[in-house]
């Protein structure tokens, strides 16, 4: 028989994406779901409690001697199913985590709820890419690439343009094209190959180095500018490299500012759920959303 | 007797097949003769004593399997140490030899002490009286030991009693010997007078669940130490009201010794330099105060003196408004010190006022203070127009504060949370 706590759990599982805040490392926003998860799906009345039937052997009363049984059938209240005894139906849910976050990039983290870590699996077996933007800064350079990094070099950027910035983004784009080609373990020169590429869906099955599938500047005012790119099996470290690397080539230093995740496979930003909407009742709305969007 | 065995062995010499196989033979009904001795003259030494009650005789039990395991095991070392001429008497036993010494002497005492042994515990198959039947004790279902409370609740009157007072038993029971501790407790010997005692000193029906909940170990506490400590509070001038809610909001102050809680007020006293009334006043408001550790509320106050750059009578200013700031953890109050400070330029006077913003949480003003940055509203200075005051910002909810500050819609905010 499901109680009230296990129709409102499986209510909640399956996936949906969060927005993760930047500066907190993603344990303590699963950690956080988690809590509010069980809040709400504890969260109930106190129901009235099962009765019991126990039954007494007494020795009965006077006139017809000691040896004499009465018995009596009592009902009472099971304390042993009492709430305060028994505590919350769910003291721990199975709560995963997609391709992770640093603790100092925000963005689009994919969350698995109960059986929705097994389709979590299968999500990424699929090797969707992720989208990400990224805030860069000429004029120095640290040892981590971020900002909060220390500083290792400073150099000019006056004469970068726009132009040689898009150069450099090419070149890397190329550089990156080829990679695909070689790591996605098909005869370039067979059918399947074209047909895959006519599709789009060539590109590695598995494991493989960080490939830029997309690159392209949607900002650039000196020293600032920003990059949106698509790619596949990154992590955020090689992304701020990649920021860094920029730098290098344009005879002038760069590091990373912020690093945004604004998509992941199908989850995107528009429907993360932010801080303050982490609760059993928006997240169980969401999940219903995307089961019916993965369906199709 | 020693010779007339000696005879008997000799005589049965001829039937002597297996020689370690007769010694064996013997040695355990030898320590079986022990046994039966040691376990006989135990329950004469329990019979001399008539008050043995529960734990005693778990006690008892305990040391009786002891001794016949000892008996046991003294018996079996014993004979080989016995002198030459004996054992080989022994090895030269056979069998029959054996029950035919058995048969020769069925009155001797150790076979007496056997039957009655054996008498004890009749068979399970025999039909008894209804007399006895009342007198048969049926063993309890209650399990010996148990991870939960659960298995005691219904059968233990003090765990149905604080269930019924509302006392989360479930909470308890994860703490190491908690568990133990309430089941040994008697209701009206050990609970019921100090329920008494708290609602005496006022605290109210709500509070003696949350309590007891916190804080099991105030049914250990002798009633006279906490007289002794509501007396002290008492003498310190709190009112009656104000040792209730002392009581009820830090469970573990009653639990204290008068010279700890002693040592605590002076230290505060002393190190924030504030008369005695002040003292009261923020003791009264966060009593937990008395109860912690001194050493982080030491490191706190160097921090705020120090790495802050806050004066001794800024921080007095502050803990008088906000005494929970003593107790924060201080790489959070540096943190948003840091961030009020360096990046959303608030001078030191203005902190001073508002001191609720370390207790918010440093993402929140972050991200409230970006959103304001961005719409251009971020002001914080109380001398100029559209100000928005610090306490305001950290301590409201996401909608007064798009309403009233950000003149914005929540939708936007959240929009904007995401672009962080």
């Amino acid at each position: 028989m499901a109680t009230r706590a296990i129709r409102r759990f499986r209510r909640v599982e399956g996936l949906f994406c969060v927005y993760k805040p930047p500066g907190i490392h993603w344990k303590l926003v699963r950690d956080r779901i988690e809590t509010c998860i069980l809040e709400g799906v504890n969260d109930i009345p106190s129901l009235a409690l099962p009765h019991e039937a126990n039954v007494f052997s007494e020795p009965g009363s006077g006139s017809r001697g000691p040896t004499e049984l009465t018995r009596s059938a009592v009902s009472l209240p099971a304390l042993a199913a009492h709430p305060l005894v028994r505590g919350p139906e769910f003291r721990r849910i199975k709560v995963g985590v997609g391709h992770r976050l640093d603790a100092s990039s925000s963005g689009v983290l994919v969350i698995g709820v109960g059986h929705g870590n097994k389709r979590l699996n299968d999500l990424y077996q699929m090797c969707g890419t992720r989208d990400y933007t990224l805030d860069g800064e000429f004029g120095f350079a640290t040892d981590n690439f971020c900002r909060t990094g220390r500083i290792v070099e400073r150099s000019t950027y006056d004469h970068i343009t726009r132009d040689k910035l898009e150069k450099v983004l090419a070149m890397l784009q190329g550089a990156n094209q080829k990679a695909l080609l070689i790591h996605s373990n098909v005869d370039m020169r067979s059918q399947e190959a074209y047909e895959m590429a006519v599709t789009g869906e060539l590109g590695p099955r598995g494991k493989s180095p960080p490939i830029l599938t997309g690159l392209r500047v949607t900002s650039f005012q000196p020293p600032h500018f920003t990059l949106e790119l698509q790619c596949l099996n990154e992590t955020q470290r090689y992304l701020r490299k990649v920021v860094h690397e920029v730098g290098l080539e344009l005879r002038s230093t760069a590091a990373c500012v912020a690093l945004r995740r604004t998509r992941d496979g199908p989850f995107t930003v528009d429907q993360a759920l932010t801080r303050g909407q982490w609760t059993a009742s928006e997240v169980a709305l969401t999940v219903q959303r995307y089961s019916n969007l993965l369906r199709d | 007797m020693a010779s007339s065995c000696v005879q008997l062995c000799r005589r049965s010499t001829s039937h002597l097949r297996s020689k370690t196989w007769c010694v064996t033979l013997l040695y355990s009904t030898h320590v079986q003769n022990r046994v039966a001795g040691t376990r006989t003259s135990i329950e004469t030494n329990a019979g001399g004593y008539p008050t043995i009650h529960g734990n005693h005789s778990i006690f008892h039990a305990r040391q009786r399997r002891q001794q016949v395991g000892g008996c046991y095991y003294s018996g079996y070392n014993a004979s080989p140490l016995l002198p030459t001429e004996h054992r080989d008497t022994k090895e030269l036993m056979s069998m029959d030899a054996l029950s035919q010494i058995k048969d020769a002497q069925p009155m001797t005492e150790t076979n007496a002490r056997l039957d009655i042994d054996v008498a004890v515990y009749p068979s399970a198959l025999e039909e008894i009286s209804d007399e006895d039947a009342t007198h048969t004790m049926v063993p309890s279902p209650l399990p010996s030991e148990s991870l939960s409370l659960r298995d005691y609740v219904d059968a233990s009157e003090t765990l149905s009693k604080l269930v019924q007072l509302g006392v989360k038993l479930w909470k308890l029971e994860q703490r190491p010997n908690v568990g133990t501790m309430l089941l040994k407790l008697d209701f009206q010997t050990d609970v019921v007078p100090r329920l008494l005692f708290l609602k005496e000193i006022g605290v109210e029906d709500s509070g003696l669940a949350y309590i007891l909940s916190d804080n099991p170990f105030i049914l250990k506490e002798d009633l006279e130490n906490l007289q002794a400590r509501v007396n002290y509070l008492k003498s310190k001038k709190f009112s009656p009201e104000t040792v209730a809610s002392m009581v009820t909001r830090a469970p573990y102050l009653l639990n204290f010794s008068v010279k700890r809680m002693d040592n605590r007020l002076a230290f505060y006293q002393q190190q924030l330099g504030l008369n005695s009334s002040k003292t009261r006043g923020i003791v009264a408001r966060l009593p937990r105060l008395l109860c912690g550790s001194l050493e982080p509320v030491k490191e706190t106050l160097r921090v705020c003196k120090i790495e802050l750059g806050f004066k001794d009578n800024e921080i007095q200013h502050m803990v008088m408004l906000v005494p929970k700031v003593l107790t924060t953890n201080k790489r959070k109050l540096t943190q948003i010190f840091d961030y009020l400070h360096n990046t959303m330029k608030v001078p030191h006077h203005l902190i001073v006022k508002f001191p609720q913003v370390f207790n918010s949480r440093l993402l929140r003003i972050k991200e409230r203070h970006l959103f304001l940055e961005y719409l251009g509203k971020a002001q914080y200075d109380s001398d100029q127009a559209n100000y928005v005051s610090l306490d305001r910002l950290a301590s409201l909810p996401d909608e007064a504060f798009c309403t009233e500050f950000a003149s914005a819609t929540l939708d936007d905010f959240l929009m904007f949370q995401k672009t962080m």
